[in-house]
């Protein structure tokens, strides 16, 4: 179990090409970070550096208060569970377990005794004399995670582990690694492209974007404050409503539509407004609000969701069931549910002097 | 492996497809072996005029006979040392060129040349560098103290027949090796570096497992190329000689029955080779192949 510390790290090809910079990340011990980002945003290549499997080209990362920079993967003490499972085809699954400690010098009781007890937590036990083409995509996924929990580790790395898998096993299987962290206690990196998994796995998340850290934080502060409108369109689904709005002091206005936000503006002049689908409900006629025509719908069970234009612009609402739905409808928001963001920039306006941005402290703790 | 199977409504259709393969197959295969067969079992003057038959004399003399003795110990030494030597030096080659892939291109393509020469150029190409009076390998040997002369020394002559057939047969290995290798995948790899094994441990409980079926089929074809397809790299460079010394099985086949005209013991000859293979290939399948499955 240990900490580890990334400290302006970055990562050139060979051909000068960036795929990760100016990365500073503090992760406590036991803590369960996950990376995520669309594809190509430098999440796998930030693990693979902190496997050593990539080398640093800028910056340092320690683990456990040692800079592991020039360690090999193996003197790291780190264990890694890949996307493909990465089990070895010509061994039984108890040799797939015993391999690391054998390679180690583990004493063969101490072996037999470690993999015994992972097998138990696993419920592979029945497996271990079979070869791994014998086993389905859920088990292989356990044996890949039994390999890395045999080992004790100071820290997991996961690189999209569930992805090969389908998605009702996949729902069960994260809950399980969450479990199993917690029972272990190890301190955990994870790689995901998929923004659910990383909202109910992590501790904080991390999220990436162009080989950036665009924001730090626990999956609600990220979900409910996003930084930039990358994390607002990234986190969530549906996707938090991006529109082009103008400020005039105390009202906004989106295409034809004027909203009075009673004191929340936080600048004025052009900006893109966030709101979630879930915060926009229907407006009494009475009610400054948006003229949403509507295109489609979709039924989700639960509830449905509608979506239209405002003005030229998309949105999509979601709507409970007792809801009537009509050709046109008027939304309305409470103001302090905005999002407010650059249009330059993209980065999250925030009110002058107003209540402290939680995430914003995070980040400016961790760099 | 998927198989299609297809109805046919028809019955002498499907024989008529494969006629033409079967054909083939009959006409430049089956039917001379047996002819081999059966002028293995008999005697004939040299000039055609009379044949007799005569069981199994011509088996019963060859396998009493010193030279062709010689000759299957000659053969298990050459198959053997040209299976290690061009697998191990092929499986060498890949595992470098593996490693660096863009460069790896011009360098794959070099490395396949040999297999494009025929095999009476390599011999004469072989024949040149280590010619004892114009070659230019003596000339360095001789530098060293070393005195090369394969006109006079079995040893050395049976060395430069290996060398000539191994170096023909790398390219096809180096092929199958560097395909096996590319298909073993990264991620195992950096599994065993973080699990703790060291680059050669790597490589020899993780990706030389994994490539056993290349190796096993490749174990094969090698010892089939070095008891069969050797004969020209033989007939350029030694001619069997010198006093016998590289005559293989393969070549005596050749020498007995179209120089030395004496068809019926060459026939015999050609069956019990054609037997040896059957008997290693059957064998290798048996045993081996059940073990290299994972």
């Amino acid at each position: 179990m240990a900490s580890i510390h990334v400290e302006n790290v970055g990562k050139i090809y060979s051909g000068g090409v960036r795929a990760v910079s100016d990365i500073n990340l503090s992760i406590a011990d036991g803590e369960f970070i996950v990376l995520v980002g669309p594809s190509g945003c430098g999440k796998s290549t930030l693990l693979r550096m902190v496997a050593g499997l990539e080398t640093i080209s800028e910056g340092t990362v320690s683990i456990d208060g040692g800079v592991v920079n020039d360690k090999e993967p193996a003197d790291r003490d780190i264990a890694m569970v890949f996307q493909n499972y990465a089990l070895y085809p010509h061994m039984t699954v108890r040799q797939n377990l015993e391999y690391g400690l054998k390679n180690r010098g583990t004493p063969r009781p101490e072996i037999d005794a470690r993999v015994a007890e992972a097998a138990r937590m696993l419920e592979i036990a029945q497996y271990l004399d079979r070869k791994p083409r014998a086993l389905s995509g859920g088990q292989r996924q356990r044996v890949a995670m039994g390999r890395a929990i045999v080992r004790k580790p100071a820290a997991f790395l996961f690189d999209e582990p569930l992805s090969n898998l389908d998605a009702k096993l996949r729902v069960s299987m994260r809950g399980e690694i969450k479990r199993l962290q917690r029972r272990l206690g190890t301190t955990s990196i994870y790689v995901t492209h998929d923004q659910l998994e990383a909202m109910t796995l992590a501790d904080r998340l991390v999220v990436l974007d162009g080989g950036r850290i665009e924001q730090i934080g626990a999956p609600l502060e990220v979900y409910h404050e996003p930084a930039s409108t990358f994390v607002a369109s990234f986190i969530g689904s549906p996707a938090m409503n991006l529109m082009e709005g103008e400020l005039h002091g105390d009202r906004l206005a989106v295409g034809p539509s004027i909203l009075n936000l009673a004191g929340y503006a936080p600048t004025s002049g052009p900006v893109t407004v966030g709101v979630r689908a879930e915060d926009l409900r229907l407006a009494t006629s009475a009610q400054e609000s948006f003229l949403l025509r509507v295109e489609y719908v979709e039924e989700l069970g639960s509830q449905r969701l509608v979506h239209g234009m405002v003005g030229d612009q998309p949105l999509t609402v979601a709507l409970p069931l007792e809801e009537a739905l009509q050709e046109e409808m008027k939304l309305t928001v409470e103001p302090r549910r905005l999002h407010f963001f650059s249009r330059e920039t993209g980065k999250r306006l925030t009110m002058p002097g107003s209540e402290p941005v939680r995430s914003r402290q995070v980040m400016g703790a961790v760099a | 492996m998927q198989t299609k199977r297809t109805i046919f409504s028809n019955k002498r259709l499907p024989y008529l497809l494969l006629a033409p393969q079967l054909v083939i197959t009959l006409v430049f295969f089956i039917w001379p072996a047996l002819q081999a067969v059966k002028s293995s079992f008999e005697r004939e003057d040299p000039f055609g005029f009379k044949t007799t038959f005569i069981w199994f004399e011509n088996y019963t003399r060859i396998l009493q006979d010193a030279a062709y003795l010689n000759s299957l110990g000659n053969t298990a030494v050459f198959a053997v040392s040209v299976t290690v030597l061009s697998m191990g030096l092929s499986l060498l080659l890949a595992v470098c060129v593996n490693r660096v892939m863009r460069p790896g291109r011009i360098y794959t393509t070099l490395l396949v040349w040999p297999y494009a020469v025929a095999p009476v150029v390599v011999g004469i190409l072989w024949w040149f560098m280590f010619n004892p009076s114009i070659g230019f390998i003596p000339y360095i040997l001789r530098g060293f103290g070393i005195s090369w002369n394969h006109r006079i020394d079995g040893n050395q002559a049976m060395l430069l027949i290996i060398l000539a057939a191994s170096w023909k047969q790398i390219s096809y290995n180096f092929l199958f090796f560097l395909a096996g290798l590319q298909s073993v995948p990264n991620s195992l790899t950096e599994a065993a570096a973080i699990d703790g094994a060291g680059p050669f441990k790597r490589f020899w409980t993780i990706v030389f497992p994994l490539l056993s079926p290349t190796t096993f089929f490749l174990l094969i074809i090698n010892i089939n190329y070095a008891m069969f397809d050797t004969f020209g790299i033989i007939d350029a460079t030694t001619s069997g000689g010198p006093a016998q010394a590289t005559n293989t099985l393969v070549y005596k086949v050749y020498a007995d029955g179209f120089v030395g005209l004496n068809l019926g013991s060459s026939s015999a000859q050609s069956v019990i080779l054609m037997l040896i293979v059957i008997v290693l290939t059957v064998v290798q399948f048996r045993y081996v192949e059940r073990r290299v499955q994972y």
